[in-house]
């Protein structure tokens, strides 16, 4: 007993040394400073497109397509319904081939060539923006002889379906098998099983996964610049080249003029609200999916 | 007893022909099984095509360029349009140097943001906090620049790049005159834009490491600090590698940012004040007024160059990731 007690005290009577006390409060000291190193430019993005968008937007910006180099005033509108364009073009493209695919993976997809599939879209998932871009020159730009509307989906589009399939896989995964074997007991096929109940009950999770693939794309420009390529101009044809507010605000931040600047900064503040809505919605989604689940 | 039992009989087949009737009404099911599979591997395929469709597009468009340059093209470093003499070893410096320098400024400070989040900071500080840093992936590349142009870069010249000369000019990387667009500039910007993916990684790894190997540590009396380095960071080295080398991939394939910033020159300078170009920018920059085919092939075999780089480097960390994750249970049903 007594061995016990004097052991306990001699434990609690060694002291740490105040070396490694100053090591232990300099990491902590360095951690906080990390923190705060990697939150100032977050901060300082954030204020700078609050602070110079904000006076930029008005009612010009928000319906007037731009004038000509140089000259002062004009808009973006026929940027916006650019991009809302070309993002449709991607998602009407590579929402059914990503969540299919997706659905592959998690129903059938339990083998070595499911590994393969699952694979392929992890690597297709880290394929540099740029690279994307020259494929869909390839194959759609150089086809139709010009750069249209249709390039530009397509190129968002491949960047979207890994996204989405993965996120699919996910979610379906999640659902317990109790419950598609409930179904199959009932005598519902495999396919109206997989379709309206494992898939119904992961809606949310799958849309949460929809919406990140849609806010990753949505700022993106680099695919765009040979394939969407741009218009000063309205454009509703799939054919021809479109403005996209990314390329705009690219095109407008390297120029010479202070309006153009003034209206880059507008631009961005438009498309960081768009991509904001759609991270909120994710959230929400997400939410009421935990809360179903 | 002979009473009730009929009309349990009369329950049950009642149950028997409402399932009967969805099995009818779903109708022939083998046969839509069948095609509903089909559907779904075709899409599986898709992903699959993709990729092989991705390579297929570069390899025959770069084939020109190949042929003209072989090897040789990645180690000259003339890039001239007019003359049609294409030579990539500019970009690819430019490309490594500013990834590297990206890397030496991130990596502490993800690493520092990981650290803190999973070991330090109050609980209800954990989500907001890894919630903002996550916010940080969500900014558009292009805004990334704009906001470089017109903020990053005038600091630069007027305050960072006159106390670098001053302090570090010895080193000679801080040499010519301070212009604040160039190689520091681009280094700086895609720093900001990987932490968030480095510490991400980072603090999956490190909550992968099991609870007990803390405690252990600090029973064994040590500082907490002493704990996050021997117990938890030791565990997870692999994987912050795995991080690390995904956040290099990052800054490989990056391109607006680095675009609007670097000035874009075909030069190899030591300075790190000094204009210079990335594989990803000339690419951005001069494909769409590419005249000739040459031209345009040799901007295509850059992008190969890069793709093949960066899928590699993607492979070697998603299996570094893997390695510490994959002890830690699925979240899938069992």
């Amino acid at each position: 007993m007594a061995s016990s007690t004097a052991l306990t005290n001699d434990f609690a009577a060694a002291p740490i040394s105040l070396r490694r006390r100053l090591m232990d409060w300099t990491a902590t000291g360095a951690a906080v400073a990390a923190v705060v190193l990697v939150l100032a430019p977050l901060g300082a993005i954030f204020g700078y497109l609050v602070y110079k968008g904000i006076g930029a937007v008005n009612w010009n910006f928000l319906t007037q397509i731009p004038k000509p180099p140089g000259e002062v005033g004009g808009g973006m509108a026929n940027a916006i319904a650019g991009s809302a364009y070309i993002l449709m073009i991607a998602s009407v493209i590579g929402v059914p081939i990503g969540i299919g695919a997706g659905i592959y993976l998690a129903e059938y997809g339990r083998n070595r060539f499911g590994d393969v599939i699952r694979f392929t879209a992890d690597v297709l998932n880290g394929v540099p923006s740029i690279v994307i871009g020259i494929v869909a020159y390839g194959i759609v730009v150089l086809r139709q002889g010009h750069f249209s509307a249709l390039a530009g989906g397509v190129a968002l589009a491949i960047m979207m379906i890994p996204t989405i399939t993965r996120a699919t896989e996910e979610m379906l995964l999640l659902v317990p098998n109790v419950v598609r074997e409930a179904a199959y007991g009932l005598g519902v096929s495999r396919w109206r099983t997989t379709l309206s109940i494992t898939l119904r009950t992961a809606t949310s999770g799958v849309i949460t996964g929809v919406m990140l693939a849609f806010a990753r794309v949505a700022g993106e420009t680099a695919p765009l610049l040979f394939t969407a390529f741009g218009n000063t101009y309205w454009n509703w044809k799939i054919n021809e080249p479109t403005a996209a507010l990314s390329l705009q605000v690219f095109t407008y931040a390297t120029s010479p003029y202070d309006d153009w600047h003034r209206q880059a900064w507008a631009g961005a503040l438009m498309l960081i609200v768009l991509i904001v809505l759609s991270v909120t919605a994710v959230r929400i989604a997400a939410g009421r999916g935990m809360k179903g689940g | 007893m002979p009473g009730p039992q009929p009309v349990a009989k009369q329950e049950v087949a009642g149950e028997t022909r409402v399932a009967t009737e969805a099995l009818i009404k779903t109708g022939g099911s083998e046969v839509a099984d069948g095609i509903f599979r089909y559907a779904m591997l075709a899409c599986g395929l898709c992903v699959l095509a993709l990729v092989g469709l991705i390579v297929y597009q570069l390899a025959t468009h770069s084939h020109l360029s190949w042929q003209a340059f072989g090897l040789k093209f990645f180690f000259q470093s003339a890039w001239d349009p007019v003359n049609d003499e294409y030579g990539a070893l500019p970009f690819v410096y430019g490309t490594i140097v500013s990834s590297i320098l990206a890397l030496i400024i991130a990596v502490p400070l993800a690493i520092g943001v990981a650290v803190f989040i999973t070991e330090m900071c109050p609980v209800w500080l954990r989500g907001p906090l890894s919630f903002t840093t996550e916010l940080l992936a969500a900014i558009p590349s292009v805004i990334y620049g704009l906001w470089a142009i017109f903020v990053l870069v005038p600091l630069l010249r007027n305050y960072v790049q006159p106390f670098l000369v001053r302090y570090f000019g010895w080193t000679t990387l801080f040499e010519g005159p301070p212009f604040g667009i160039g190689m520091l500039a681009a280094g700086i910007i895609l720093a900001i834009m990987i932490v968030p993916i480095i510490s991400a990684i980072t603090r999956e790894v490190m909550t992968a490491v099991p609870q007990q190997q803390r405690e252990a540590v600090l029973a064994l009396g040590a500082t907490r600090w002493e704990m996050i380095r021997t117990g938890v960071l030791r565990n997870a080295r692999a994987g912050i590698m795995g991080g690390i080398i995904l956040g290099l991939g990052r800054a490989l394939g990056e391109t607006m940012a680095v675009t609007m910033v670097i000035g874009n020159r075909p030069e190899i300078a030591k300075s790190l004040f000094a204009p210079g170009y990335t594989m990803a920018s000339v690419i951005a920059n001069e494909f769409s007024e590419a005249t000739g085919d040459l031209y345009l092939s040799s901007l295509v075999e850059v992008g190969l160059a890069l793709f093949i780089v960066t899928i590699i480097v993607n492979i070697i960390a998603q299996f570094l990731v893997w390695t510490v994750t994959r002890g830690t249970p699925a979240r899938a049903n069992g």
